[in-house]
């Protein structure tokens, strides 16, 4: 990444173009500071995985995150934000005074502070056979796939509300759900809990893993080990349902920046990092509770504090 | 009809003529959800930069999406959105589910380059 050859400058730059990110943008723009958002994928981040938002407050009811995106975009672009989407970053130099964002190998852009609102993605089961079967029997997502299992038997890896949710959601399509879960206990809601196990379609396969994914054209089964006894078995199954929650979007990020064991970015209350000028926000920060509400909360926050940061 | 900025496809006629006077055609099937917009997205991103692909969407439960469904490469196809790449009305690629930027562009780049 070459600083000499830099094709814009900002007074901030905010990687991610989510909640945290597009909120901080439109605090940013309001501010009269030149901000660029930079966003890897479609605007709107994990919030665009929500049919029906339902919680978001002042919104109307069961807005979906497609629109509460759209919404929140022409806020940040009405107020002056620059936003690039589906762009790659293809290099992060945070070092000096100009911190330096490089994108597809091609433009540089600089600011004197950097937001990071990068997000996180699905978590994967990481096991054998699972990659192979991405698109034709692995799913992340039940809302969109749960009508290709109509009569199959299925698996939902998961111990959260979103597994059991969207195991007793999918009860509608498969002729079976068996959740398999690590623990022998479940993190979701007593209501969730027991709406999956009062359901006949749902059985429960606790303190176990799924270690290979089996089959050859399509998912014939999986096998399973039990982390108590180290049992392994074979479950027969026709498809998978992971949701297993998120990893941190850190990948990318400078080794000098803090991060926890989970690799999520380390702040202080006021959103800011180890290293001077770059604050953080949303779900790649380390913090208990991932919402879109507390996204929002973070943007607002970091926005703030990076607006002090240049202002001082 | 799907809510995107690209030209959709609504009938099988559509489909065929499309790939028949078109060299090289890009076509995500899917519904508004969650893993098909990115690739929505990423098809109007890449729009200007390859002026020789003609891009389109089309709405995977409309009747005449069977087209798509139900083609030889779409067998064992569990996930949205079906996306195709078409050259000379040949399939030459098909994909199933989410795909990055990174992944249409190294298809695009193979078989349209």
């Amino acid at each position: 990444m070459n600083p000499n050859q830099i094709t814009e400058s900002f007074d901030v730059i905010v990687l991610g173009g989510g909640p945290a990110g597009l909120t901080a943008g439109i605090y940013l723009g309001r501010a009269k500071l030149k901000t660029l958002i930079i966003n890897e994928g479609s605007v709107g981040g994990q919030m665009v995985l929500t049919h029906a938002i339902a919680n978001y407050p002042g919104a109307k009811v069961d807005i979906s995150g497609r629109d509460l995106s759209l919404d929140m975009k022409a806020q940040a672009k009405a107020f002056g934000c620059k936003i690039e989407s589906n762009v790659e970053v293809t290099g992060i130099d945070l070092s000096g005074d100009q911190k330096l964002v490089e994108i597809d190998e091609d433009e540089v852009f600089s600011a004197k502070s950097v937001i990071i609102a990068t997000g996180g993605t699905p978590r994967p089961m990481g096991v054998e056979g699972e990659n192979k079967f991405k698109g034709s029997g692995v799913s992340y997502c039940a809302t969109c796939d749960g009508d290709f299992f109509t009569d199959k038997k299925i698996i939902v890896v998961g111990g959260g509300n979103s597994a059991l949710e969207e195991a007793v959601s999918l009860t509608q399509f498969a002729s079976k759900v068996t959740v398999v879960h690590q623990f022998d206990h479940f993190q979701a809601t007593e209501h969730a809990v027991r709406m999956a196990q009062e359901n006949d379609k749902i059985s429960f396969i606790l303190e176990s893993e799924i270690q290979r994914v089996l089959g050859d054209q399509a998912i014939t089964g999986v096998e399973i080990m039990n982390m108590k006894t180290k049992e392994r078995s074979i479950v027969s199954t026709n498809g998978i349902f992971v949701l297993i929650g998120y990893i941190a979007n850190t990948a990318s990020l400078p080794d000098s920046l803090a991060l926890n064991a989970r690799n999520e970015v380390i702040a202080d209350e006021t959103m800011a990092t180890n290293i001077d000028g770059i604050f953080v926000a949303g779900d790649v920060r380390e913090k208990r509770y991932r919402q879109i509400t507390t996204a929002v909360s973070d943007g607002t926050i970091a926005a703030l504090s990076a607006i002090e940061y240049i202002q001082s | 009809m799907l809510q995107t900025n690209l030209k959709h496809i609504t009938t099988e006629n559509e489909f065929s003529q499309a790939i028949a006077n078109n060299e090289n055609v890009m076509i995500c099937c899917g519904r508004m959800g969650p893993m098909c917009l990115p690739v929505y997205d990423i098809m109007e991103n890449l729009e200007e930069k390859y002026e020789n692909v003609t891009f389109y969407d089309m709405a995977f439960d409309s009747p005449h999406a069977h087209v798509i469904r139900n083609h030889p490469k779409s067998a064992g196809f569990m996930g949205l959105p079906f996306t195709y790449y078409f050259k000379n009305g040949e399939a030459v690629e098909a994909t199933s589910s989410i795909q990055s930027k990174k992944q249409v562009k190294d298809i695009l780049d193979i078989h349209f380059a």
